[in-house]
C-alpha cells in the first residue's frame, strides 16, 4: 500500500510541476492573466507531494518491505536502523527521488518567501524550476521507479555495501544533493532573469543566498567525502581524482566562481552576463556530475551500455537543459546591458581573474574526467589520474591563490598598487621564509613546496582586511570572507604537509612487538575477535606512545561483513595538534605475524578543518546577508504600513 | 572471488616474470601475498622511488585507486614486483614502460602524448591562451572597462 501511495504522490507532484510550467508560460506570454497567481501555491504543494513520496520510500526502507524491489536489492533486515534509512538514498532510484524532493521543497520555499523580484521574473523563475523538476520526475517515473514491486518476494534482502555503512557516508550524499539543488535554484533565477531581461543587483541578491547555501553544503559534502575516503579505505589517501570525486568538485568550482561574481553584481552592478553564464554552468555541472555518476558511464562505456534506456534518458535530459539554457543565454546575452565599469587595479578585476582561473581549472578537470571515455570510444583505454590533474590544475590554482591573498585588500572600482604594497610586506616575507624552509625540509617535491610556501602567506593576508577596523563592528559577511580564505590556507597547508612529510610503515609483527613510525612507537598488545550487528572482526589493541610519553590505545579492526559478504579494514586514528597517527590491521601471515600499516601524517587534519572553516565562512556570510535582507523587508513593510495609515 | 583473482594474478605473474617473481615465494597452500606487497624496501631512498611509481600505477581490479592505495591481491603483486625491480636497480620509467607493454596504457595514470591523447595536453595551454587573451583585452586598455563578454 505504502509503495503505491508513494508512487501516486510522485505522479501528482509531476502533474503539478507540469501545471506550474504551463501556468508560468501562459502568464508570461500574456495569454493567462489569472494563471500567474496559481504558480506560487502550486510550487508549494508540488514540494510537499514530493516530500510525501520520499517519506513513503523512507517508511518502506525502515520497515524493510522486501516486496519492493529497491528495498530487496539494497537493504537487509539485520542492518542497523541508521543504515536502513540511509539505504533509501544509497542507490540510484532513491537518490534521484531525494533530489526531486529537495528540489521541490526548495522551489516551494522560494515561492513562499521571495518577494523582492518583479512578479514576472518570479513566474519565469518558478516555471524554470518546474521545467527542471519535470525532467527528473519523468526520469523517475519512466526509467527508475523506486516503488517497483518484486514478485516473488525474497526471504531476505541483498544488504548495503559495507563501505557505505558508515555514519559519515550516510549523510554525505544528501549533503551534496542539497548543494546541487541549491544550484538548481540559482539556475532557475538565472533563467527567470534572462527571460524577463531583469539581470541586475536585485537578481543577484535574490540568487546569492541560494548560491551561498549550495556552496556551503557542497563544501561540507566534499570535505566529508574526502575524510570518509581517508579513514574508510584504509590507505590514508584523501583525494584520488576519481570521476565521482571530480563530479562533486566541478559544481563546487563553478559555485565558488558564481558566488564571487554574484557578489560583484550585487554590490557593483557589474559582471552581469558572466554571472548569468556561471549560474547556468554551475547547475549544468551538478547535472553532468550526478547523471554521469548515476549512469555508470564514468567507470566504463560498457557499464553505460548495460542499461541503455537510462543512459539515453540521461543524455537527452542533459542536452535539453544545458543546450536549452545555453541557447537562451546566446539569444539574450546581447540584450543584457553593459554593467558598471571598473579599472585594471580594482577588486572587480581580481575577482574576474579568479573567476577565469576557477573556470579554467573546471574546464581542465571536466576534460580530464571525460577524456578516457573519448579514447575508449576510439578503442583505446587510457587513465588520467593524479600525475595529470595535480600539476595541470596547479597551473590555474597557484596564480589564483596569489590573487586570493591580494584581491580582498583592493578597493572597488579603482585602486592603486602603491597603496596596498606595504600591507603585503608581511605575507611576502612569510612566503619567502616558508619557501626556504620547505626547500630544505622537502627537497625536490615541487607542488608540496609551493603549497607550503603559499599557505602561511595566504593565512596572513586573509586576516589583513580586518586591520584598522573595530572587530565588534565588522559585518558578518566580512568575517565570513576572512574565515573562508583562512580555511583555504589551512587546507592547502594540510595537503602540502601530507604529501611532503608523511611517514609510512608496513610491517609484520607478533603480539608484543614494538614498531617505530615517525615520532611514535607502537606496541601491539593483543589481537582479539569481536562481533558487531552484521559483522565479525579481529581487533588489535595498539599502545602508541608519542616520543616516549604515556601511550594512547588504538583499536583498528579487520571486519568481515556477511550481508553482502565483504572484508573491510576499519582504521583507527589518533589526532594530535600536529598531525594524525593512522593504523590499520591487515591479514595474519602463515607464520602467525600480523600485517600492520602505520602512518604518521603531520598536520593532515588541517585539510578537513580548513574545509569546515570554509563552510563556516560561507555560513557567516549567509547569515549576514539573510539578516540584512530580513531587516530591509521589515523596514519596507513598516513604511508601507505607515503610508497606509496616513492615507486614511 | 578474491582468492581466484590472486591465483590468476599469480599465474600471470609467474608466466610473465618466471624466476624473478617466484624466487622468494614458497609453493604453499595458503597463497601468501607476494613478498614485497606489504613490506617496504630497507633503503628509504629506494622505497620512496618505488612509492612514487606505485602512486601512478592504476590498480586494474579496483575503482580509481592506485596500486599504492589498494588491498586487491593484484595490486599487492604489482607492488611487490615494483619494489623488487627498484631494488634490483631498474629505473622507474623503465618499469612503467614494461607495465604499459604488458597491460596497455590503461595501467598508468600518467597519460602519454599520443595521436589520441594530445588534446589532453593542448587543452590547458589553449584555456590559458583564451583566458590570457580575454584578460589582456580588458586589462591592457588602461581605461575604465566593463566585465561583459568574459
Amino acid at each position: 500500500m505504502i509503495a503505491e501511495f508513494g508512487l501516486a504522490a510522485l505522479w501528482f507532484a509531476a502533474a503539478l510541476a507540469f501545471l506550474q510550467l504551463l501556468a508560468g508560460a501562459l502568464a508570461l506570454t500574456g495569454r493567462g492573466e489569472g494563471l500567474g497567481a496559481v504558480i506560487r501555491p502550486v510550487a508549494v504543494v508540488q514540494g510537499v507531494l514530493a516530500l510525501v513520496a520520499f517519506g513513503a520510500l523512507l517508511t518502506l526502507f525502515a520497515e524493510t518491505d522486501l516486496s519492493v524491489k529497491l528495498v530487496a536489492e539494497n537493504s537487509h533486515s539485520a542492518k542497523p536502523m541508521l543504515y536502513k534509512i540511509a539505504g533509501a538514498w544509497g542507490n540510484h532510484e532513491g537518490s534521484m527521488l531525494l533530489w526531486v524532493t529537495v528540489m521541490g521543497l526548495a522551489g516551494g520555499f522560494v515561492a513562499l518567501v521571495e518577494k523582492r523580484l518583479p512578479e514576472p521574473t518570479m513566474q519565469a523563475t518558478l516555471a524554470g524550476q518546474a521545467f527542471v523538476s519535470l525532467g527528473f520526475y519523468a526520469f523517475l517515473l519512466f526509467a527508475s521507479n523506486p516503488f517497483d514491486r518484486l514478485s516473488p518476494v525474497p526471504a531476505e534482502g541483498n544488504g548495503l555495501n559495507p563501505l557505505l555503512q558508515d555514519p559519515g557516508l550516510a549523510f554525505h550524499p544528501p549533503t551534496l544533493y542539497l548543494g546541487y539543488v541549491g544550484l538548481s535554484i540559482a539556475f532557475s533565477f538565472a533563467i527567470g532573469a534572462l527571460v524577463t531581461r531583469e539581470v541586475g543587483p536585485a537578481f543577484a541578491r535574490a540568487m546569492r543566498p541560494w548560491v551561498l547555501g549550495a556552496w556551503i553544503f557542497l563544501t561540507l559534502g566534499i570535505t566529508a567525502g574526502s575524510y570518509w575516503a581517508y579513514y574508510e579505505l584504509g590507505w590514508g589517501g584523501w583525494w584520488f581524482w576519481d570521476p565521482v570525486e571530480n563530479a562533486s568538485l566541478m559544481p563546487w568550482l563553478a559555485a565558488t566562481a558564481l558566488l564571487h561574481s554574484a557578489g560583484v553584481l550585487a554590490a557593483r552592478n557589474a559582471l552581469r552576463a558572466w554571472t548569468v553564464m556561471l549560474g547556468v554552468v554551475a547547475f549544468s555541472m551538478s547535472m553532468v556530475g550526478t547523471f554521469l555518476v548515476r549512469s555508470g558511464i564514468l567507470t566504463s562505456v560498457h557499464a553505460f551500455a548495460v542499461d541503455p534506456k537510462r543512459g539515453t534518458f540521461i543524455l537527452a535530459l542533459l542536452a535539453i537543459y544545458i543546450g536549452g539554457a545555453l541557447t537562451l543565454f546566446a539569444i539574450r546575452a546581447a540584450t543584457v546591458t553593459e554593467g558598471e565599469r571598473f579599472a585594471v587595479t580594482s577588486r572587480e578585476s581580481a575577482l574576474v581573474f579568479n573567476n577565469v582561473m576557477l573556470t579554467g581549472s573546471l574546464g581542465i578537470i571536466l576534460m580530464g574526467t571525460l577524456y578516457p571515455l573519448v579514447t575508449e570510444a576510439f578503442g583505446e583505454k587510457v587513465s588520467v589520474g593524479p600525475p595529470y590533474f595535480n600539476p595541470v590544475t596547479a597551473i590555474f590554482v597557484v596564480p589564483m591563490l596569489i590573487v586570493l591573498a591580494i584581491g580582498p585588500l583592493l578597493r572597488w572600482r579603482r585602486d592603486n598598487v602603491k597603496r596596498i604594497a606595504p600591507m603585503l610586506a608581511i605575507p611576502a616575507v612569510l612566503a619567502v621564509l616558508a619557501l626556504g624552509a620547505a626547500i630544505v625540509l622537502a627537497p625536490g617535491r615541487v607542488l608540496p613546496i609551493i603549497g607550503l610556501a603559499l599557505a602561511p602567506a595566504i593565512a596572513a593576508a586573509s586576516v589583513l582586511p580586518l586591520r584598522g577596523r573595530k572587530l565588534r563592528q565588522v559585518k558578518l559577511p566580512l568575517w565570513g570572507m576572512v574565515l573562508a580564505h583562512l580555511g583555504v590556507a589551512m587546507a592547502l597547508f594540510g595537503m602540502a604537509s601530507d604529501s611532503a612529510f608523511t611517514t609510512e610503515k608496513l610491517v609484520a609483527v607478533r603480539v608484543g612487538d614494538v614498531t617505530p613510525v615517525g615520532p611514535w612507537s607502537i606496541r601491539v598488545a593483543a589481537v582479539e575477535p569481536i562481533a558487531g550487528p552484521n559483522w565479525t572482526a579481529l581487533e588489535a589493541e595498539m599502545q602508541a606512545s608519542y616520543e616516549g610519553s604515556a601511550p594512547v590505545v588504538l583499536r583498528p579492526q579487520a571486519r568481515t561483513f556477511w550481508a553482502p559478504p565483504q572484508n573491510t579494514a576499519e582504521s583507527a586514528l589518533h589526532t594530535r595538534w600536529n598531525g594524525q597517527l593512522y593504523t590499520v590491521l591487515g591479514d595474519q601471515a602463515a607464520d602467525g605475524r600480523w600485517q600492520l600499516r602505520l602512518w604518521w601524517k603531520p598536520f593532515v587534519p588541517m585539510i578537513w578543518l580548513g574545509g569546515v572553516l570554509i563552510a563556516l565562512g560561507g555560513l557567516l556570510a549567509l547569515l549576514g546577508r539573510v539578516a540584512s535582507d530580513v531587516r530591509r523587508l521589515v523596514v519596507r513593510d513598516r513604511i508601507a504600513f505607515r503610508r497606509e495609515r496616513q492615507g486614511r | 572471488m578474491r582468492r581466484l583473482g590472486l591465483i590468476i594474478a599469480l599465474i600471470v605473474g609467474a608466466l610473465a616474470l618466471g624466476p624473478l617473481a617466484f624466487a622468494p615465494a614458497r609453493a604453499d597452500d595458503a597463497m601468501p601475498p607476494a613478498p614485497y606487497a606489504y613490506r617496504q624496501l630497507d633503503d628509504p631512498k629506494l622505497e620512496e622511488k618505488a612509492q612514487r611509481l606505485m602512486e601512478t600505477i592504476r590498480c586494474l581490479t579496483c575503482q580509481s585507486q592506485s596500486i599504492a592505495d589498494s588491498d586487491a591481491s593484484l595490486a599487492g603483486d604489482m607492488r611487490s614486483q615494483i619494489r623488487q625491480r627498484i631494488a634490483a636497480g631498474e629505473e622507474p620509467e623503465a618499469i612503467r614502460a614494461w607495465l604499459v607493454e604488458r597491460y596497455g596504457d590503461y595501467i598508468t595514470y600518467t597519460p602519454r602524448v599520443t595521436s589520441l591523447t594530445w588534446p589532453l595536453f593542448a587543452a590547458p595551454l589553449l584555456i590559458l591562451l583564451v583566458a590570457g587573451l580575454l584578460l589582456r583585452k580588458r586589462f591592457v586598455r588602461r581605461r575604465l572597462m566593463d566585465g561583459e563578454g568574459l
